[in-house]
């Protein structure tokens, strides 16, 4: 009889595959699409998922998650864990990702360099944090909070940003790479965060590029971006995840597949959301440009092995 | 509440051997029984049915939105379109005055 | 400063009127204050829409602009208190009952509980309901002394007014021609396998449901009913919470042991 007593995962896991993510094009997935992707000829090469939307018990959200689950690798990318925040990791909310982690098993766990949440609640947008080395230690313990919760290394995201801080002392890049080396993470290079900040700062996104540590990337993210200005009348750029990957960050995608190999590559589109074969279309997109570069690339294909 | 029991063990079995052919009735002619049955049988699902609600956003919005004051009356929503005997529109304003404060 | 930071920046996203936090910069001495207002308008943005997403009958009802500017008020008195999103607004009903351009429209807040409810039984666990059979198996000599477990998707909304008949309008996108709000209306709401369903029950029966659901017999429960509701028709109460899934399980004899199917 079936009761709503907690029950161990295990047996629902053996009946997902496992294994890394394929260097294939993937999609951010959502509900609506479930069954056409299920349905469709092309085989996506994995969908990625927002780990808050699955914190429920049960449901058709579940259902629909273990039936993608059960033919496709899957990404659990967080959200909602305000690694920046001031206030230290929410272990409720830690354990509730970590019941998500047991469920699915996925290939990949990643998060982001943001805060959302403080005294006040959570304020569902991924905010800024200064660089300097109090928040550095600040990420590197929650970082290590969570991978040893999770028994995993995760992978941390590189943000877009609209604003600065007086208080930082060091770059992004080198702050990520810092990160990186003393919580043991990986990285997920966002290619549109990338471009979106570096129009907003004024940076060179070639020498963001050029200044991250690509070798420790093991998936990047691809959107599209809104245009807007600022308050001198210039462009300033939203990551807004509601139109099709700008040509610009095209170009720069094929530079760091170039440099760093073919690696797992997520299509993100969270408003507006179009009808599948769009998202597919961006996807063939990238599936093309990861044949035809990845192969070639200075590091090699360092995931390659499928 | 009544400490004798006003039901007996054959009337309460009477009504379960009842309701379980009447399950089975109910299942098979789903549709004919919401039809005709006021309560129990309208069984809507809620229209967003394999929405699972909001879903969490890892994006920022280019719709500008965040100050506004439209609130003070309502007039554009549907429940102005009820009409309510003696009162404005979907308003129960009137009901409501009759109660004591 | 440096510890309040995020204190400071968050009150700021909240309320437009506060000056841009300190230590907030823009690139080569720009302003920063359209930037800060990306922000402010992220957080607004979302959880406005996380609102509409999760109470579309009562957006409906007010429409879009009124909702949204509604909305806008209620995530600042109370954002979410967590990251998943879709269990934002439990307290949007109180909100409503205290939010004085709504008060002649009292049936609204009870609107906003059906639909929270109705979320709530989306996610939550799966269980099979309970079986006619189950029930059929129990020796007719200790049905009185049956108990139930109620199904995780369960829930009852009691409404002063019709408030289930306006929200399936609603939700349904018919008119409410006919429909009488200060007429007393009690909800069901269950999801017997993926599909939330939502009932409106005749007299008696929210009683009867939440008697089980708290744990009294099936005995305690019709006698209780009936003593408040002479005309509670039981043959179908039982008929409809079995067609329903009311319940996942039912329990005779000693305590916690399993029905015989």
């Amino acid at each position: 009889m079936t009761q709503s007593a907690p029950k161990p995962p295990i047996v629902e896991n053996s009946r997902f595959p496992s294994g890394p993510l394929p260097p294939r094009a993937g999609a951010g997935l959502k509900t609506d699409h479930v069954d056409a992707i299920l349905a469709d000829d092309y085989r996506i090469g994995f969908l990625e998922v927002h780990a808050e939307n699955y914190m429920g018990e049960g449901g058709p959200a579940h259902r629909a998650l273990a039936a993608i689950r059960s033919e496709f690798p899957l990404s659990v990318h967080g959200v909602g864990l305000s690694i920046g925040s001031e206030e230290g990791i929410d272990t409720a909310h830690l354990e509730r990702l970590a019941r998500v982690v047991d469920r699915y098993q996925p290939s990949m766990v990643s998060e982001h360099l943001a805060w959302s949440s403080h005294d006040a609640g959570y304020f569902n947008d991924l905010l800024p944090v200064p660089y300097d080395r109090q928040t550095l230690d600040r990420v590197v313990a929650h970082i290590s909070q969570i991978q040893d919760r999770l028994r995993r290394p995760i992978l941390l995201e590189n943000p877009s940003t609209y604003v600065a801080f007086e208080q930082s002392t060091m770059s992004e890049t080198d702050f990520i790479r810092e990160i990186a080396q003393k919580s043991g993470c990986g990285l997920l290079l966002d290619i549109n965060n990338v471009f979106v900040s570096a129009t907003n700062h004024g940076w060179k996104p070639m020498n963001y590029l050029r200044d991250f540590p690509l070798e420790l990337v093991e998936e990047i993210h691809l959107a599209g971006h809104a245009e807007d200005v600022d308050d001198e009348g210039d462009l300033i750029l939203i990551d807004a995840h509601d139109r099709p990957v700008a040509d610009a960050v095209w170009k720069l995608y094929e530079t760091v597949i170039c440099q760093a190999g073919a690696l797992p590559t997520l299509i993100e589109w969270d408003n507006d959301v179009p009808e599948w074969p769009v998202l597919r279309r961006e996807a063939r997109l990238a599936d093309a440009i990861l044949d035809r570069l990845g192969p070639a690339s200075l590091l090699g294909s360092r995931h390659a092995a499928e | 509440m009544s400490q004798k029991a006003l039901i007996g063990a054959s009337t309460l079995a009477g009504a379960v051997a009842m309701a379980i052919s009447g399950a089975t009735f109910l299942a098979s002619t789903q549709g004919a029984a919401a039809a005709t049955e006021k309560c129990y049988g309208v069984a809507m699902a809620g229209k967003n049915d394999c929405a699972a609600g909001p879903g969490t956003t890892c994006a920022g919005t280019s719709k500008v939105d965040f100050q506004g004051n439209a609130w003070k009356t309502v007039d554009a929503g549907t429940c102005t379109t009820m009409s309510v005997e003696g009162g404005r529109m979907g308003s129960l304003e009137p009901l409501d005055r009759d109660l004591p404060a | 400063m440096v510890g309040s930071g995020q204190h400071d920046f968050g009150a700021a996203l909240l309320d437009p009127d506060l000056p841009l936090p300190e230590g907030i910069t823009a690139p080569n001495g720009k302003k920063a204050a359209r930037r800060f207002a990306i922000y402010r308008n992220n957080v607004t943005v979302s959880l406005i829409d996380a609102l509409a997403g999760i109470f579309p009958a009562l957006q409906r009802l007010v429409g879009e602009t009124f909702f949204r500017d509604m909305a806008r008020l209620y995530l600042v008195q109370e954002p979410p208190r967590s990251p998943v999103i879709f269990e934002y607004g439990g307290g949007f009903a109180d909100f409503l009952s205290q939010f004085e351009p709504l008060a002649a429209y009292p049936y609204l807040p009870d609107v906003a509980r059906l639909e929270r409810a109705w979320l709530d039984a989306f996610h939550a666990a799966d269980a099979d309901p309970l079986h006619p059979g189950s029930l059929g198996a129990i020796p007719p000599e200790r049905l009185a002394d049956t108990t139930f477990t109620p199904h995780p998707a369960t829930r009852i909304v009691q409404s002063r007014f019709a408030a289930i008949s306006i929200f399936s309008a609603s939700r349904e996108e018919r008119t409410l021609d006919g429909i009488r709000p200060a007429n007393a209306e009690d909800g069901l709401i269950t999801r017997p396998a993926y599909s939330v369903e939502v009932r409106q029950l005749p007299a008696g029966a929210a009683d009867f449901f939440l008697a089980l659901i708290s744990g009294a017999t099936l005995g305690e429960a019709a006698d209780s009913t009936i003593a408040r509701y002479p005309e509670f028709d039981l043959p179908s109460a039982i008929s409809a919470m079995l067609e329903a899934g009311v319940f996942s399980a039912c329990w005779f004899g000693e305590p916690n042991s399993e029905d015989p199917s």
